[in-house]
C-alpha cells in the first residue's frame, strides 16, 4: 500500500488495486462490535429505563447522572475507567481470568464493553424519553385488565414507544460502530481481533495512507446513511400507527 | 345479584370507602358506604373524586384508609393489605378509553382474558357481537370515531368480566351531541350489567341520569351522600347545593321558626314549615321562580335586569336585588349591606319567555315556598 499519485486516470486504477489487497477484516469486527454492543444496550437501556421511569425524584436525578455519564465524558476517560477495572492485575480482571478464563483487556471483547458503556447512554435516554411520553392511563388500563407487569412492558409500553425504542437503538448501534477513544485504551488495535475501522483510519492516516483510509472513510459513511435511511423507513410506517393518540 | 361475587362472598354486594390521601394543597380524606349498584361521584376537578376512583381500582394507593367491595378487602391499612389492581376484577373506564393504540380492537378486548386460544377467541367474538363492533376488528383504535372508541373500551372491560366497573368522566372531552349520545349508548350497555357502577363526573346532568345514589365531594371530603333524587330535591347543604347546580344561594339569617332574612338577595322569606336552627344558607333553582306582574305578593323580590342571554331553547335574565321599601320589608337595609347583593339568575324556557314580550319584564319575581332549600 504505497502513496497514490495524483495523475488524473491512474487514480482509480490505483484505488482498485489497494481494493484486491484490502483486508476486510475491520468491517466485520466494527459490525460485530457494533452488533453486540447494540444488542447489550438496547436490554440494559430499556431495563434501566424502566426502573429509573419509576423512580422518585431524587434518587432519579442521581442514577440518571451515573447512567449518562459515559455519554458525557472523553471517551478517553471511559476508557481509562475500564482498563483498570478490567486490568489483569485487579481483582475484577483476576477474578474474570482465574475463574472463568475471561480477557478483556486486548481482546473483541474489550472492544464491546467499551462500545456498549459508550453508547449505552444513548439507547437508555431515547428509552426513558419514548416511556416517559407514554399516556400513563394505558398503563393503568392494563393493570386494571389483569394484565402482569411483564405483559403490560412488552405488549403495551414497548410497542407504543416503538419509534424513540427504534430510533435509539439505531443511534446506539451508529454510535457503538464509530467508538474509538474508549476502545483504543481497553482494546487496543490488534488487526484482525480487535483492530476495529476507526482505529483503522487513525492508524493508515498516521502512515500518511490517505487513499486506504478514504476507502474506509467510505465505508463508514455508506453503512451510518443505510442505517439512518433503514430507521427512517421503519419509523416512518410506524409513525402512521403510533401517532394518533 | 351478581354470579362471581355470590360464589365467592356470599350476597355481599356493596362499596365501603373510607380512605386519606395527602393531595396537593388538601387532603383527600373520605368516607362512604353504598348499597346501591349504580353510585354516582359529584364533585369540581380536581375535588378528589378521580383518585378516589383509582383508589378503588388499585393504580393509586391511598396513605391509609380501607376500601372493600362486595365484601371483599381491597385495601386496608392496618392490616397491610393492599390487593393488586391486576387481582381486583375492577374495569375501569377511562376518559380517554387508553385503548392500546398500537393493538386492533379484537387484540384490545383479548388482552385482559386468560385461557386457551380458543376460549379467548370465542370471547372476543361475542363481545364484538354484543357491542356492535363487526368489521371494526381488525382496526386500530386511532382509526375509530369516539362512539366506536367508546363501545371498544367497554368490549375490553366487559370481556374481563369485571365484579365493578369505574367510569371516570367519560364524556367531558365531548361535544353535546355526541354525549347526549353516548351517554344514552351506555346506559343502555350497562343496564345488563349485574355488578357496581361507580360514574365520576363534575356534570350534574350526567349523574342525575345515570346514578341511583349520589356522593357530593368537595375539596376532598365528600359534602353529604344519599339518593340520588332526594339529594337534588333537598340538597341540605350549600356546597351540594351548587353542585347540583342551584345557581341563586344567599346567606341568611333566621328571624324565628318561620321567618328568616335573606341577606344576598335584600328579602324577607317566610315559610309555612318550620327552619330549622342551623340553616345559614337558602338555595333557589333559576327555573322556579313565579314572575308576578302588579300587586306584590309574599316572598316577592323586587329586581331589576342587569343582563340578558339568549340560549336556544332558554334565556338567561341576570336580576339585581332592588331595595325593598321600608313599609313592606320592615325595617330599612343600610347601605353597606346592599354592596353585598348579588344577581339573581332567572331562566326561563323558551315557550315561557314569549309571555315576557306581551307583558314586559314582571315587577317582582317570587319564590315559591315549596323550592326554597334550606342550607347548613
Amino acid at each position: 500500500m504505497g502513496v497514490i499519485e495524483c495523475d488524473g486516470s491512474n487514480d482509480m486504477e490505483a484505488i482498485m488495486e489497494i481494493m484486491n489487497d484490502l483486508d476486510w477484516s475491520p468491517l466485520w469486527i466494527s459490525l460485530k462490535t457494533g452488533a453486540a454492543a447494540t444488542f447489550i444496550s438496547f436490554f440494559l437501556g430499556i431495563y434501566a429505563a424502566r426502573k429509573t421511569v419509576k423512580m422518585a425524584p431524587g434518587k432519579k436525578a442521581v442514577i440518571d447522572g451515573i447512567l449518562t455519564l459515559p455519554m458525557v465524558l472523553p471517551p478517553t476517560v471511559a476508557g481509562f475507567f475500564l482498563l483498570l477495572l478490567f486490568s489483569r492485575r485487579r481483582p475484577l480482571g483476576i477474578l474474570l481470568y482465574e475463574n472463568f478464563d475471561i480477557k478483556v483487556v486486548q481482546t473483541w471483547l474489550g472492544c464491546v464493553i467499551a462500545a456498549t458503556v459508550i453508547a449505552f447512554p444513548l439507547m437508555y435516554r431515547n428509552a426513558r424519553a419514548a416511556f416517559e411520553q407514554i399516556d400513563v392511563n394505558l398503563v393503568y388500563a392494563g393493570r386494571t385488565l389483569g394484565m402482569s407487569e411483564m405483559r403490560i412492558f412488552w405488549t403495551v409500553v414497548i410497542p407504543s414507544a416503538g419509534p424513540g425504542i427504534a430510533s435509539g437503538t439505531i443511534l446506539t448501534f451508529a454510535r457503538a460502530l464509530g467508538e474509538y477513544g474508549a476502545t483504543s485504551m481497553l482494546a487496543g488495535n490488534i488487526p484482525g481481533k480487535t483492530g476495529t475501522i476507526s482505529q483503522k483510519i487513525a492508524m493508515v492516516i498516521q502512515d500518511g495512507d490517505y487513499a486506504t483510509a478514504g476507502i474506509w472513510v467510505a465505508a463508514v459513511i455508506l453503512i451510518a446513511l443505510a442505517v439512518i435511511i433503514l430507521m427512517n423507513l421503519i419509523l416512518g410506517k410506524r409513525m402512521k400507527t403510533v401517532k394518533r393518540w | 345479584m351478581q354470579r362471581s361475587n355470590d360464589e365467592r362472598k356470599g350476597n355481599q354486594m356493596g362499596l365501603a370507602v373510607r380512605i386519606k390521601k395527602k393531595l396537593g394543597d388538601f387532603c383527600l380524606d373520605v368516607g362512604f358506604q353504598s348499597e346501591s349498584s349504580r353510585i354516582g361521584i359529584l364533585g369540581a376537578s380536581g375535588c378528589g373524586k378521580s383518585m378516589t376512583l383509582k383508589s378503588i381500582a388499585g393504580i393509586e394507593t391511598p396513605d391509609q384508609g380501607e376500601i372493600t367491595v362486595n365484601g371483599q378487602e381491597f385495601y386496608h391499612s392496618d392490616e397491610k393489605i393492599n390487593v393488586k389492581p391486576q387481582k381486583r376484577k375492577v374495569g375501569y373506564l377511562f376518559q380517554n378509553y387508553a385503548l392500546f393504540p398500537t393493538m386492533t380492537v379484537a387484540k384490545n378486548i383479548e388482552a385482559g382474558l386468560k385461557g386457551s386460544k380458543q376460549e379467548k377467541k370465542k370471547r372476543v367474538d361475542e363481545m364484538i357481537r354484543t357491542f356492535q363492533l363487526e368489521g371494526l376488528k381488525d382496526r386500530l383504535p386511532g382509526e375509530l370515531s369516539g362512539g366506536q372508541q367508546q363501545r371498544a373500551a367497554l368490549a375490553r372491560i366487559m370481556a374481563y368480566e369485571p365484579d365493578v366497573i369505574l367510569l371516570d368522566e367519560p364524556f367531558s372531552a365531548m361535544d353535546m351531541f355526541l354525549k347526549d349520545r353516548l351517554q344514552q349508548e351506555l346506559i343502555e350497555m350497562l343496564s345488563d350489567y349485574r355488578g357496581i357502577v361507580i360514574l365520576v363526573s363534575h356534570n350534574r346532568d350526567e349523574i342525575y341520569r345515570f346514578s341511583e345514589e349520589l356522593i357530593i365531594m368537595d375539596r376532598g371530603a365528600v359534602v353529604t351522600s344519599g339518593k340520588t333524587k332526594e339529594i337534588f330535591a333537598n340538597p341540605g347543604k350549600r356546597e351540594a347545593a351548587r353542585l347540583t347546580g342551584c345557581k341563586n344561594i344567599s346567606r341568611i339569617q333566621r328571624l324565628d321558626a318561620h321567618r328568616m332574612k335573606a341577606l344576598d338577595w335584600g328579602a324577607k322569606l317566610t315559610l309555612q314549615r318550620e327552619i330549622p336552627e342551623g340553616t345559614a344558607y337558602v338555595g333557589f333553582r333559576a327555573h322556579e321562580f313565579i314572575p308576578v306582574w302588579g300587586e306584590r305578593r309574599e316572598n316577592c323580590i323586587r329586581v331589576r335586569l342587569a343582563g340578558q342571554a339568549e340560549l336556544p331553547f332558554e334565556k338567561n335574565f341576570y336580576l339585581f336585588p332592588e331595595k325593598e321599601k321600608a313599609d313592606s320589608c320592615g325595617e330599612e337595609e343600610d347601605g353597606e349591606e346592599r354592596q353585598d347583593m348579588q344577581n339573581l339568575c332567572w331562566f326561563l324556557q323558551k315557550d315561557k319567555w314569549r309571555m315576557l314580550e306581551d307583558k314586559g319584564m314582571p315587577d317582582y319575581l317570587q319564590f315559591r315556598e315549596e323550592q326554597l332549600l334550606l342550607l347548613s
